[in-house]
């Protein structure tokens, strides 16, 4: 009974940035999160979805709703790009190999409560973000 | 007494239950009572209803759903079942308290079992299997549907209190204040800046006073969480004065090269007052004493 | 593409952003104020995101770009009415938005960039000194 829903969304166009937006925005409203924590989570989501069609050539998005113990939403952001060679550089802030600022993946990690990256250098990327709803 | 039919294993139930209703329902309100009863939560006839409620449902179910708990047919007792977990979560009985509402009900069902099974140990040990498998899966689900409920009851209460401890007082047109009393972690930070902004934007306050006299000790962390504060009511077009700075404080801030950008700080509320008054063009007069 | 409308008030440029940005719609803002501002000879600029739910990284550089170029073209920019969660999640993105004056709302707003554009030009942030 931990997973409530799982959907894919694909992101490969600027468009569907703003439909994950929206997507998310519903999924942690109809989870009943605080206005501050659906502003988080959607605004990271607006982060790596962005990573994934600039830097990583376009993918997907999938959302799970977890209903327990813990009330939860985790993203995941995949994609078949290039990779990351040193995700610890990549992860501090105002490192960017765009022209961006630099604060996508570090930013994305602080609005999140779990955090968790996969990358292999001409395989692709995986980001996967956990907000939960109460307070830890 | 007629044969309970064995096949399919489950439908024993519901016959019972068709026949010896009322007599079943007693032996179980006195299995339950021998436990923890919590008499004081709850009175004697609702708990009777709900148990007589239940068996309805039992019976209903059980007459053409098999012990399958999951199948559809069961959807209604699951139903009624979450009610009661969901009621129990909100009036304080424990996990178990919750949990004992279905395993009680074994004793007086396998009472029946072992009497209309005498000399069948086969079928009796393949329908006590059954009622044993249904009835722990609802026993679970009554835990899990208690334990989500207990989770939102919690995390509101945790809510409740942050904010209760992080007052906004409004000590003029424009002039919000925050006292700050005890550390300041990352949590607190969070619903300290939650607190002050909507107060900022529910007076239309255009300083913020955030009085640090209350706060023991201030390191490069608690800085850097009253920095994010500061910064965050600057985006929404407020300015912060820190106030309550003790000359300790002031030594530690220089010594750890913690860098307050442009953030006033004061060493007492009364004079952070003054200089946000004067921000906003405001005097404070003395009336001339007439005569 | 749908665009943000700029209104002229006197000296002044008026943007009101509602709706949900794509970054291409904001790339198109920062052209065309620039543009206006130009053409205009506008002094100041007025950004009203009271209804913006979301800034993300994209848009927080937009504002303060928006914000340099106007200062290059001899122009105030006052970005107003930032909500609390915003704000919020801006600072934890990592973005203090420096070189961004502020408001509470479209009225203080109008009055900084008043005073601004009158010579008042000391440092950034919110009200004045």
């Amino acid at each position: 009974m931990a997973l409530l829903s799982s959907e894919t969304l694909p992101i490969r166009a600027e468009i569907d940035v703003v439909t994950a937006r929206r997507r998310v925005r519903d999924l942690a409203a109809h989870l009943g999160f605080s206005l501050v924590d659906q502003t988080k989570v959607v605004t990271a989501a607006s982060e790596l979805a962005r990573n994934t069609i600039i830097h990583g050539g376009g993918g997907l998005m999938v959302a799970e709703t977890l209903n327990g113990p813990r009330t939860g939403l985790r993203l995941t952001f995949e994609d078949n790009g290039p990779g990351i060679p040193d995700i610890e550089l990549a992860l501090r802030d105002g490192f960017t190999t765009g022209s961006g600022l630099g604060l996508g993946l570090g930013g994305a990690k602080r609005l999140a409560s779990e955090f968790q990256i996969a990358s292999r250098v001409g395989q692709g990327t995986k980001v996967t973000i956990t907000r939960w709803k109460w307070r830890e | 007494m007629s044969a309970l039919p064995q096949n399919p294993v489950g439908l024993a139930i519901s016959t019972l239950l068709a026949r010896d209703e009322q007599t079943i329902l007693n032996d179980w309100l006195k299995a339950m009572s021998e436990g923890t009863r919590r008499a004081d939560l709850i009175k004697e006839s609702d708990l009777r209803s709900q148990c007589a409620q239940f068996l309805k449902l039992l019976r209903q179910a059980s007459e053409t759903g098999g012990t399958n708990f999951k199948a559809p047919a069961w959807g209604p007792v699951r139903e009624m079942l979450a009610e009661v977990s969901r009621s129990r979560a909100l009036q304080g009985f424990s996990p178990l308290d919750t949990a004992t509402f279905v395993f009680s009900f074994k004793r007086p069902l396998f009472a029946r079992f072992q009497q209309e099974y005498k000399g069948q140990p086969d079928a009796l040990a393949a329908e006590m299997w059954a009622a044993t498998e249904l009835l722990d899966d609802m026993g679970l689900y009554t835990t899990e549907v208690y334990q989500k409920s207990r989770e939102e009851v919690i995390g509101r209460q945790q809510e409740e209190l942050l904010e209760l401890s992080t007052p906004v007082v409004k000590l003029w047109d424009g002039i919000v204040a925050l006292p700050l009393i005890g550390t300041l972690d990352s949590a607190r930070t969070q619903v300290v800046m939650e607190s002050l902004l909507q107060a900022i934007v529910q007076t239309n306050s255009r300083v913020a006073i955030i009085d640090i006299t209350g706060v023991p000790t201030v390191d490069t962390v608690v800085a850097q969480h009253l920095l994010k504060t500061v910064t965050a009511a600057r985006l929404m077009g407020a300015d912060c004065i820190i106030s309550g700075v003790r000359p300790q404080i002031a030594q530690t801030i220089v010594h750890l090269g913690i860098n307050l950008l442009e953030v006033a700080t004061k060493a007492t509320l009364a004079a952070a007052f003054s200089t946000a008054m004067q921000r906003l063009g405001l005097q404070v007069v003395r009336e001339t004493p007439k005569g | 593409m749908e665009k943000i409308p700029i209104l002229r008030m006197g000296r002044f440029l008026l943007v009101t952003i509602q709706v949900d940005m794509h970054d291409r719609l904001a790339l198109a803002l920062q052209d065309d104020l620039t543009q206006m501002i130009s053409d205009t000879e506008a002094r100041g600029v007025l950004i009203d995101i009271s209804s913006l739910e979301i800034v993300d990284s994209f848009i927080g550089r937009m504002l303060g770009n928006i914000a340099a170029m106007s200062r290059v073209l001899d122009a105030e920019t006052v970005v107003v009415g930032m909500q609390p969660a915003v704000a919020i999640t801006l600072v934890e993105l990592g973005m203090s938005l420096a070189g961004v004056r502020t408001a509470l709302n479209v009225d203080a707003g109008m009055e900084l960039l008043k005073s601004a554009v009158n010579g008042n030009k000391q440092g950034y942030g919110a009200s004045l000194q």
